[in-house]
């Protein structure tokens, strides 16, 4: 049952980033990586992690992906304007992600053996338990996103937010 | 119980989708969705490796991963919507400023 469950989730998650390859349209896009992201959601649950599940759900496929479909609304661009010319780049691509995908399937054969041995009972690392761990060995660098998040928000606005430099 | 060797299978997929999603697709917009395809691959790959020692230090991990990528996606935007403007237009191709 929960093997059915993995299997839609992980081919709703590859095939809407396999659709987006072959889409065109930006908004489509932005649809497809909203699925993507929420069956992802679904794989974190699986993996004992629901913190993770509910956040990747809510933040991510909720407020980034919502944040890109504005970018796209805004720019409001034509279906044509974004079309691929050159037809050999996507060739090469797909030759060096061949290769790609098999180095790492090489660089992680060693942690699949590992896997293999010893799979502890699912004790899931409880909310609570990312939060104890947040706020007390891994404050310093939380209070450093804050930072980050502060810099990234001026940043973006003095960026979007200059009236036509010329 | 599914070992996490699938989950790494899968986060290793993942990642090589957008690895060639970012060098198919010829627009900034679609381009900067597959860094998020690749950003999220990473954390599933930290999760898959946490489970099997059940620590909760994976699940930080996806916050901060969540975090960069949230400020990563404001600023990239912001700056794509000013390349919007001045050339009225989002492919790389246009985007040939530095090219000798």
């Amino acid at each position: 049952m929960i093997w059915i469950i993995f299997g839609i989730l992980s081919f709703l998650c590859v095939g809407s980033v396999a659709a987006m390859i072959f889409s065109r349209n930006p908004a489509h896009n932005a649809l497809l990586l909203v699925l993507c992201f929420a069956s992802l959601g679904g794989v974190f649950g699986l993996l004992d992690a629901p913190f993770a599940a509910v956040v990747q759900i809510i933040v991510y496929a909720g407020a980034i992906m919502v944040l890109f479909l504005f970018a796209v609304m805004t720019l409001n661009l034509k279906e044509g304007q974004v079309r691929e010319k050159r037809k050999r780049i996507p060739a090469v691509a797909a030759v060096l992600a061949v290769v790609l995908l098999a180095e790492l399937l090489v660089v992680a054969r060693k942690a699949f053996f590992r896997a293999a041995e010893s799979v502890p009972a699912g004790a899931a690392a409880e909310p609570m338990g990312v939060g104890q761990l947040l706020f007390t060995r891994y404050l310093y660098p939380f209070e450093i996103t804050s930072i980050l998040l502060i810099a990234a928000l001026i940043g973006a606005m003095v960026m979007a937010g200059t009236k036509e430099p010329r | 119980m599914i070992p996490s060797s699938a989950f790494l299978v899968l986060a290793i997929v993942l990642f090589v989708l957008g690895v060639a999603a970012f060098f198919v697709k010829r627009d900034l917009l679609t381009q900067f969705m597959a860094v998020e395809v690749m950003l999220n691959a990473g954390s599933l790959a930290f999760l898959a490796a946490a489970k099997q020692s059940a620590k909760a230090e994976a699940q930080v991990i996806v916050v901060f991963v969540l975090t960069v990528a949230a400020a990563e996606a404001a600023v990239g935007l912001a700056i794509i919507l000013h390349f919007f403007r001045r050339r009225k237009s989002v492919r790389t191709e246009d985007i040939d400023g530095l090219k000798g």
